[in-house]
């Protein structure tokens, strides 16, 4: 690299922490968020958008970490799996999969579970052919993905009569 | 979740590993600031839009830009808005500001009842998390030949709003598209809008698509749109995509289909004609005698929902 590319300041809300530090502008979000902050949750898998393993959620809506440049995401808001986590929102999601065995390695289980709670959020009723569709984004190589449906549908049913 | 006090520890920040090779980042402001970028730094500049095409790139180090231009900061580009759509109506066209992310278009009202074309595209675009953050104008500008939108902007009559330093220039969508992602952008351009017509009385459109899994790349797709009065098809157009280097204009499958009621014999014979509209070249999933056989199927399929059968 030549020596004359500068770090950018970048400022953002993590987790609903508010987040400021230096990148270098080729920084990916995913590898910012994994390697500066250490959110080791949101996984990196293909790296060129197709598995879906580094799914976050930015301002609301579910994106590839692994296109989009850390620095992009200045003023916004980032949500990862352990911002989920924390503020229970998936807790029944969690739930279900452990349940149902939805995840063997687990690790496309993150991922997985940004798209499905913005797919619940979009849509609360979904068909097990939406899900699929929702999900064609989100490779897992161990379920077959039925179980992964199974858990969804569980627990669409179970918020509707919540 | 632990502290995140120690952010700004810089040994931290200096085992950051890196994919794509180093480059130089703006965010500009204005489409004017973009052009002098552009022509400050010729093609060791490349405009970062939605960036789901250009990451990949990078990452995989297939492109080594010295200045990555980000064009989301400019207000210019999506804010043409209209009741909160990055959509604006003018007189007989619709403006579709580049910057407007798929997501955007698809829960469109306006695009459904003026475009509805565009519409039934959306939902084959790649995946959720990819269409919030693609753009309209980077499909466009990026002529993908399995891209969906470059067929549908074809089908529709559609027009790009190019602009450099002399000014915005219009181009016919059926101009646009040159070759395999060549269009008719000159080096220090940007797309800015796009224009389609609203759609006209008795029209319809139709849109289908073959992939091995949804939401990936087509192995063959059609964009349809038609005049149909009386179950008679007139003014069809038929427009394929992953069959050719650009988006593909069936004409003589049109012209078998020309004030012709949509049955097994009218099918047959713009399935017929097809053999002399394309010449499609095989790829990793589909030969090419399987992507004729695609190509026809999908005819049956488009002329049919057209007809409303």
């Amino acid at each position: 690299m030549t020596n004359q590319i500068e770090q950018i300041q970048v400022t953002t809300t993590v987790n609903g922490e508010k987040v400021t530090a230096l990148v270098e502008p080729r920084t990916n979000l995913v590898d910012f968020l994994r390697n500066q902050m250490e959110l080791t949750g949101t996984h990196v898998g293909c790296e060129h958008g197709v598995c879906g393993a580094c799914t976050v959620r930015i301002d609301g809506e579910i994106v590839r970490g692994c296109l989009m440049l850390a620095i992009q995401a200045d003023g916004l808001e980032v949500v990862t799996i352990e911002g989920s986590d924390d503020s229970g929102e998936i807790a029944d999601l969690q739930k279900a999969f452990h349940e149902r065995n939805a995840l063997q390695c687990g690790f496309c289980t993150p991922g997985m579970l940004m798209a499905i709670t913005e797919m619940l959020e979009k849509n609360p009723d979904p068909s097990r052919q939406e899900i699929r569709e929702y999900l064609s984004g989100n490779y897992c190589r161990c379920t077959g993905y039925e179980a992964i449906v199974d858990a969804i549908e569980t627990v669409a049913n179970t918020r509707k009569g919540a | 979740m632990k502290s995140l006090k120690w952010l700004l520890n810089e040994k931290k920040i200096r085992e950051v590993q890196l994919k794509p090779s180093a480059f130089n980042y703006a965010k500009p402001s204005s489409v004017d600031e973009v052009l002098g970028l552009l022509s400050e730094y010729g093609d060791e500049a490349t405009i970062l839009a939605g960036g789901q095409s250009l990451m990949p790139t990078l990452n995989m180090r297939l492109s080594a830009p010295a200045l990555v231009i980000d064009i989301n900061g400019l207000s210019d580009l999506s804010g043409i808005s209209v009741d909160g759509e990055n959509l604006r109506v003018d007189g007989e066209n619709l403006r579709i500001g580049a910057l407007t992310r798929h997501t955007e278009i698809e829960n469109s009202p306006g695009i459904a009842e003026h475009a509805p074309l565009i519409s039934m595209a959306m939902p084959y675009i790649a995946h959720p998390a990819i269409r919030n953050r693609g753009t309209f104008g980077g499909s466009i500008a990026m002529a993908d030949p399995a891209a969906e939108l470059p067929a549908c902007l074809c089908a529709l009559d559609g027009e790009v709003e190019v602009t450099g330093k002399s000014g915005a220039r219009k181009v016919a969508a059926k101009d646009f598209f040159k070759d395999l992602y060549e269009t008719d952008m000159a080096e220090g351009e940007i797309l800015t809008a796009v224009e389609i017509p609203k759609l006209g009385a008795g029209y319809r459109s139709a849109f289908d698509e073959l992939a091995r899994r949804h939401g990936d790349y087509a192995m063959a797709g059609v964009a349809a749109h038609a005049k149909v009065d009386g179950g008679k098809i007139s003014d069809l157009r038929l427009v394929f995509f992953a069959v050719g280097s650009t988006p593909v204009t069936a004409k003589k499958a049109m012209n078998a289909m020309e004030g012709q009621s949509v049955d097994d014999a009218s099918i047959a014979a713009a399935q017929n004609a097809l053999e002399q509209d394309l010449s499609p070249f095989g790829d990793l999933h589909s030969s090419a005698a399987l992507k004729m056989h695609y190509a026809k199927e999908l005819t049956k399929r488009v002329l049919t929902t057209l007809s409303g059968g």
